[in-house]
C-alpha cells in the first residue's frame, strides 16, 4: 500500500523552524539588530514603508529582519499588520511646498529660486565596489553644514503662475477615495489611481515607466522637480476644530512636466505627472510620475494604445502582495484539477486512437 | 488563542462589512458582490477570500472543517485550520457530518451536505468570463445584460475542434437561471453537488475582492447542449483503499516504472468507508 505525502502540522512547524535558523545563519556571526537595519539599510526601510503603506521605520526594519532581507516578504508582513490597526481618521493633506528640503533638483531650469540641492544621492557616484567597506571603519564624515532648507517654491508653481502648465485642481467637495476600504472599480479616478500607484511595486512601475519612454504611450516627460525632505503631518480632530501637528514624515516627490496640450478654448500648456513615495524612494517616485501621467490618457483625450495607459491593466497588477501571493499559489497542490485535465486529455487521445483504428 | 487579536482575527467592523456583502450575495444568487477585502496574514491566492468569509461568519459554537483537494491533511488546509484554532479557538473536525462550517479549496465533500451546514469555497478567479474577456468593465456589462453568448460559443468551438467540451474543472454554471458563475476550480464531478444543495454555499475571492453565494435549494446548472450533455470524470478503477466507485480519485505514481494507483481525494470519505461506518453519498 502506498504512503501518501502528508503535510502534517509537525512538518510545517519544522519547515518554519528551519527557515528561522537559516535566517539567523551562523551563530558565530553577531546578530543583526533592528537598529542597524533601521539606520544602515535605510533605503530598504523606505521601500518597505512605501509599498507596505505604513510609515514606521522601526516596524519596517523589524519586518526586513524577519523576512531575511526579502523586501516583498517584508512588505507583506507590514501590510498584514497595518490592516489590523484601528483607523482614527485621515490627516490633512501634507504640504510638500512647505517641505524641509534635503535634496531638490530641477532638470528644466538651470537655476531656480532657492537653488538646487543635490543632497544625499547615488547619482554621479562611480559604481565601483568599495572594498574598504568590507571591514569596519570609522564613520564617514558628513560634509560641512548639511542641514535642510525650506520652504522653497515648487518649480511647477512657477510654471503655473505663467499659465504654462495645467493648474492643480483641488476638489474639496468630493471625498478622497480609499482603496483599502472600497473595492476597486473602473474607470478609476485620479485619487484612487495615485493611491494604488503609491503602494504599487517599484519594479513593476519602473518597467512600465520605461516602456513609456521607449514609445509605448510616450508622453514627453521632463523632471520638473524632484524634492526630498520632511513634511509635517497634521490632523484636525473634530472636537478641536483646528489642525494639530502629530509628527513628521520623510517624502520624495517627483513632478514631471509633460507633453503640452491645447484646445479651441485653452492655449497650449504642459501637463503633469505626479509621483510621491515615503523616504528616499526616488526611483519609485519618478517611475510613478511617468505611469501616473500615462494613466491620465482618458482624462486628457489621448488614445489608449499602450499597457502603461491602460488603468485596468496597470492598477490590477501593480500590487506586489497580490501578485506574489497569486504567482506563488501555484506551489499549492492542484492534483484535483490536474486529474480533471488528465481525464480530458486521455479521453481526447483515446478518441483519436479509436478513429485511427477504425480507418 | 492568540493574544492581541480579535476573535477570528478580523475586527468587528470588517466582519460586519463582509457579512453585508454575504447577505447581498445570498439575496442575488450567483452575482459577484464587490467587497473591501482586507489584507490577511496569509498570502493572496492561498485562500484569503475563503478565510475572510469564514472569519466573518464563524461563532464560538461552530465546528470547523478545512479541506484542500478534498483532504484534511494537505499543507494549506492544515495551515488554515491552525489559523482558526489559534485566532478563534473553535473546535475543528475532519468529519464532514460533524462540521457546521467547511472551508474548501477545489472540492466538495463526497458525503452529502445537509441543511444548516455552510460550505465556504476559496476562489482564485471569480469571473467565469475572464478567459474570454480580461476586462472587468466588459464582463460586468455582460452579466448585467445576461449576455453569455461568448461562453456558449467557447463550448461550441471546443466541440467543433475536439469533439467534446475541453473545460476540465471550474466548469461554468448558471445559477438560478440568471447569473453565470464560476464554481471555483472544483472538478466536474462536483458540479452536480452544487445544484439544490441543502447547505448554504458561499464563495470568497480575496485578491479579486468578490463574494458570491448559492443559497440552499437553488438551481445550479452546468452549461451544455442538448446533443452534448454535461459529463463528469470517470475512472476504470475503484479506490485502492476503500473500494469506492463513486468518488473523485487522486492518481498516484508509485514507482519509477510509472505504476499508477488511485485513491479517494476525499480523505474523510475514504477513512469513514474503511472504518465501515457508512458515509454513502
Amino acid at each position: 500500500m502506498y504512503v501518501a505525502v502528508k503535510g502534517g502540522e509537525a512538518a510545517i512547524d519544522a519547515a518554519h523552524a528551519l527557515n528561522a535558523s537559516d535566517r539567523r545563519g551562523d551563530p558565530a556571526t553577531p546578530e543583526l539588530t533592528v537598529d542597524q537595519i533601521e539606520r544602515q539599510l535605510g533605503l530598504a526601510v523606505d521601500r518597505v514603508m512605501a509599498e507596505g503603506a505604513l510609515y514606521d521605520r522601526r516596524l519596517a526594519a523589524l519586518a526586513i529582519k524577519q523576512a531575511a532581507g526579502d523586501l516583498v516578504e517584508a512588505i507583506f508582513l507590514i501590510r498584514a499588520y497595518r490592516t489590523t490597526l484601528p483607523r482614527f481618521g485621515a490627516s490633512e493633506p501634507v504640504s510638500t511646498a512647505a517641505m524641509q528640503i534635503a535634496r531638490r533638483i530641477s532638470a528644466i531650469f538651470k537655476d531656480v529660486p532657492g537653488g538646487q540641492f543635490l543632497g544625499p544621492t547615488f547619482d554621479y557616484t562611480h559604481r565601483l565596489l568599495d572594498f574598504s567597506l568590507e571591514g569596519e571603519g570609522a564613520a564617514p564624515e558628513a560634509p560641512g553644514a548639511t542641514t535642510t532648507v525650506g520652504p522653497l517654491i515648487p518649480v511647477t508653481t512657477l510654471l503655473q503662475q505663467d499659465g504654462l502648465i495645467e493648474g492643480e485642481r483641488p476638489d474639496d467637495a468630493t471625498p478622497v477615495g480609499d482603496i483599502t476600504r472600497t473595492p476597486p472599480t473602473y474607470p478609476a479616478e485620479r485619487d484612487v489611481r495615485l493611491q494604488a500607484l503609491a503602494r504599487g511595486d517599484e519594479g513593476f512601475l519602473l518597467g512600465l515607466a520605461y516602456s513609456t519612454q521607449r514609445g509605448y504611450g510616450r508622453n514627453h516627460p521632463f523632471a520638473g522637480e524632484i524634492r526630498h525632505g520632511s513634511v509635517e503631518v497634521e490632523i484636525a480632530p473634530p472636537e478641536l476644530g483646528f489642525a494639530i501637528t502629530i509628527g513628521e514624515v520623510e517624502l520624495t516627490e517627483c513632478q514631471m512636466v509633460n507633453q503640452f496640450k491645447g484646445s479651441a478654448e485653452q492655449p497650449p500648456q504642459f501637463t503633469r505627472g505626479y509621483g510621491l513615495a515615503f523616504g528616499r524612494g526616488e526611483r519609485k517616485a519618478m517611475a510613478m510620475a511617468l505611469v501616473e501621467r500615462a494613466l491620465r490618457a482618458r482624462e486628457l483625450d489621448e488614445a489608449v494604445t499602450a499597457p502603461a495607459q491602460d488603468e485596468e491593466f496597470v492598477l490590477s497588477h501593480a500590487d506586489n502582495v497580490e501578485a506574489s501571493g497569486f504567482v506563488q499559489h501555484l506551489k499549492l497542490p492542484h492534483y484535483v484539477d490536474f486529474q480533471a485535465e488528465l481525464d480530458v486529455v486521455r479521453r481526447l487521445r483515446d478518441e483519436i486512437e479509436a478513429k485511427k483504428a477504425a480507418e | 488563542m492568540s493574544k492581541g487579536y480579535n476573535f477570528a482575527y478580523l475586527d468587528e467592523q470588517s466582519k460586519r462589512m463582509i457579512r453585508r456583502a454575504v447577505l447581498k450575495a445570498v439575496a442575488v444568487p450567483g452575482y459577484q458582490v464587490p467587497f473591501a477585502g482586507r489584507e490577511m496574514p496569509l498570502p493572496y491566492g492561498w485562500g484569503t477570500g475563503g478565510i475572510q468569509v469564514t472569519a466573518s461568519i464563524i461563532g464560538r459554537d461552530d465546528v470547523l472543517k478545512v479541506i484542500d483537494q478534498g483532504a484534511d491533511d494537505t499543507t494549506n488546509a492544515v495551515s488554515i485550520r491552525k489559523f482558526f484554532a489559534r485566532t478563534a479557538g473553535v473546535r475543528t473536525t475532519t468529519r464532514t457530518p460533524e462540521a457546521s462550517l467547511i472551508q474548501t479549496r477545489h472540492r466538495i465533500p463526497e458525503t452529502q451536505l445537509k441543511a444548516g451546514q455552510i460550505i465556504v469555497f476559496q476562489v482564485p478567479i471569480p469571473e467565469p468570463l475572464r478567459w474570454l474577456e480580461p476586462r472587468e468593465t466588459a464582463t460586468r456589462r455582460m452579466h448585467a445584460l445576461g449576455d453569455y453568448g461568448a461562453m456558449h460559443l467557447k463550448l461550441y468551438e471546443d466541440i467543433a475542434r475536439y469533439g467534446r467540451v475541453t473545460t476540465a474543472y471550474d466548469f461554468p454554471t448558471l445559477v438560478n437561471g440568471r447569473y453565470l458563475m464560476s464554481p471555483s476550480p472544483i472538478p466536474r464531478l462536483d458540479n452536480p453537488k452544487l445544484d439544490r444543495s441543502p447547505a448554504l454555499q458561499l464563495f470568497g475571492a480575496g485578491r479579486e475582492k468578490r463574494i458570491y453565494a448559492v443559497p440552499p435549494h437553488t438551481t445550479v446548472k452546468s452549461l451544455d447542449f442538448e446533443d452534448h450533455p454535461f459529463t463528469t470524470e470517470r475512472w476504470a478503477q475503484h479506490c485502492a483503499r476503500c473500494g469506492a466507485g463513486d468518488s473523485y480519485l487522486d492518481e498516484l505514481v508509485i514507482d519509477d516504472r510509472g505504476t499508477r494507483r488511485f485513491v479517494c481525494s476525499d480523505t474523510d470519505y475514504c477513512d469513514t468507508r474503511l472504518a465501515g461506518t457508512g458515509g454513502a453519498r
